[in-house]
């Protein structure tokens, strides 16, 4: 699937990317097509657009209307050599450095201005922002709804609102769990798997949406699905069963395999967790990537006439409505699949013997 | 690459908000939901099986329901059938009945009259011979003067008489 998305993305962007990286060739190219521009207009960093989308940031752009931008600015919680800082990241605008801290303009992250090392640095970012958001979120969503069935006699009355709104979804995780960890032990584990998936798939709609509250890539950045993943790997590893132990440690194999199996066993249960965090993160992060591309496409286009522009606007457009649907489907698909692979991985763990 | 070395500072927050939501929700979110709604899932098996279990006896009350009018049915007819022989025999048996008492009395009655009628041909014939004597009396007083016409007379009486006897 990854690599399906990989091969797409690389048909889809390399003409942009192209004309991007070459800055001279473009600008000639530009003047010879449609000559109007004088060198006014910048060239469309595709690049650095996209990166600042997908990538985490110390302040949150909401919008720009001309000249006048308008973005959140988030505090700054550092550890340096010096000790602790808190401050607005608005002090940091621009390249200026303040309590000898500075962003680093390669990195995009705070460095020391004298050593140019990473500091300890837990600052409140556009993901931890968005992040903090969309929990809270989730939190109010699943309390209302178990306190509607706290209020609510189940057995008279068929779930309203929010309630109505939650219960396919939960129960769907619900049974799923029940499906591939069996009726024994499954009510053990479900709650980290609605969890999981309610998490996730909250947060790749997020994502998908180009507004404020939503925008931010945390489905697509690494260390959110690397937490995701090592809770799973650490729940599976954590409540095996003797048997399961027995399988990576002493299967039965003929007896030459023997010293080979449990390296074997082990190397695929340390990459489990990995094939998790790599297929979620890079299944978004891929999504996202494609959408700007087509928007950017247009901004690309602006400097070679009104026919290619045209024309191009409207092949774009057409693409960003396809890919927005793909990326809505995508966004259940990935949540489901992710939960689904850890209650098999936990239902394996749980394996008793014959 | 800035894309895949996973940052520090996100993973901190990450494992505290995520932590922390999945400890609330685990106590007091995802349990109390799917409790309720397994319990309700329960309810409404055992409901259905109620159900069902009540159409098939339903089902088997309707045909007990149906047998038991046919047979009320078939029992009604019989018994009106029953009366109907009854009535019939009874009738038959009357008749009988009557018939015989009737020639009983007939034969009862015959019996009389044919007694009375001794009795009355009894009567009338001592009458006569009362009668006869008497006239024969009155007879022989003004007859018997003359002696051979006498002597004939009284023989050919005997004579007569002697018949008369051995007649009866």
């Amino acid at each position: 699937m990854i690599r399906a998305w990989l091969i797409s993305l690389l048909l889809l962007v390399p003409s942009p990317a192209l004309l991007v990286q070459d800055d001279n060739s473009s600008v000639i190219l530009g003047e010879a097509a449609g000559g109007v521009e004088e060198s006014q207009e910048e060239d469309v960093d595709i690049a650095e657009i996209i990166f600042e989308h997908i990538g985490d940031d110390y302040e949150w752009h909401i919008f720009s209307w001309g000249e006048k931008h308008v973005s959140l600015h988030l505090p700054v919680i550092v550890h340096s050599s010096t000790g602790w800082h808190v401050f607005s990241s608005k002090r940091l605008e621009h390249g200026e450095s303040y309590e000898g801290l500075k962003i680093d303009p390669e990195k995009g992250k705070i460095v020391e201005v004298d050593s140019g090392k990473r500091p300890f640095d837990i600052s409140i970012t556009k993901n931890v922002l968005s992040l903090m958001m969309s929990s809270l979120l989730l939190l109010v969503v699943i309390l209302l709804t178990a306190r509607w069935y706290r209020k609510h006699d189940v057995m008279n009355e068929s779930p309203t609102g929010i309630a109505a709104l939650m219960e396919p979804l939960v129960m769907m995780v619900h049974d799923m769990a029940r499906e591939n960890i069996g009726e024994e032990d499954y009510r053990r584990y479900s709650p980290f798997l609605c969890m999981a998936f309610l998490f996730i798939l909250l947060n790749n709609f997020l994502g998908i949406m180009p507004f404020f509250p939503g925008g931010a890539n945390l489905t697509g950045n690494i260390a959110i699905t690397l937490v995701l993943s090592l809770c799973t790997f650490f729940t599976v590893n954590l409540t095996g069963t003797k048997h399961y132990y027995k399988d990576i440690f002493n299967p039965d194999v003929p007896v030459f395999l023997k010293p080979i199996m449990p390296i074997i066993e082990v190397f695929s249960a340390l990459m489990k967790p990995v094939s998790l965090t790599i297929r979620l993160f890079a299944n978004m992060l891929a999504g996202h990537i494609m959408i700007l591309c087509m928007v950017c496409l247009i901004f690309i286009m602006a400097k070679y006439g009104a026919v290619l522009t045209g024309s191009m606007t409207v092949v774009s457009v057409l693409f960003g409505v396809f890919l927005d649907a793909l990326e809505c489907l995508v966004a259940f698909i990935q949540a489901y699949v992710f939960t689904m692979l850890s209650s098999i991985y936990i239902g394996l763990a749980r394996a008793h013997g014959e | 690459m800035n894309l895949i070395t996973p940052d520090t500072g996100l993973l901190f927050w990450m494992v505290v908000i995520f932590g922390l939501v999945f400890f609330l929700l685990w106590k007091f979110g995802f349990p109390i939901i799917t409790e309720m709604v397994d319990k309700r899932n329960a309810a409404i098996r055992k409901s259905l099986k109620d159900a069902h279990e009540i159409e098939v006896q339903m089902a088997g009350m309707m045909a007990e329901h149906a047998q038991m009018l046919e047979d009320a049915r078939k029992e009604q007819a019989q018994i009106l059938r029953e009366a109907a022989d009854t009535r019939n025999k009874l009738i038959a048996d009357a008749k009988v009945q009557a018939q015989e008492e009737a020639a009983k009395i007939l034969a009862e009655a015959r019996t009389e009259i044919a007694a009375e009628k001794e009795a009355a041909l009894r009567d009338v014939r001592r009458e006569v011979a009362v009668l006869s004597v008497s006239i024969a009396e009155k007879i022989l007083r003004k007859e018997l003067s003359d002696g051979d016409e006498q002597r004939d007379y009284i023989d050919r009486m005997v004579e007569e008489t002697v018949r008369e006897q051995a007649h009866s």
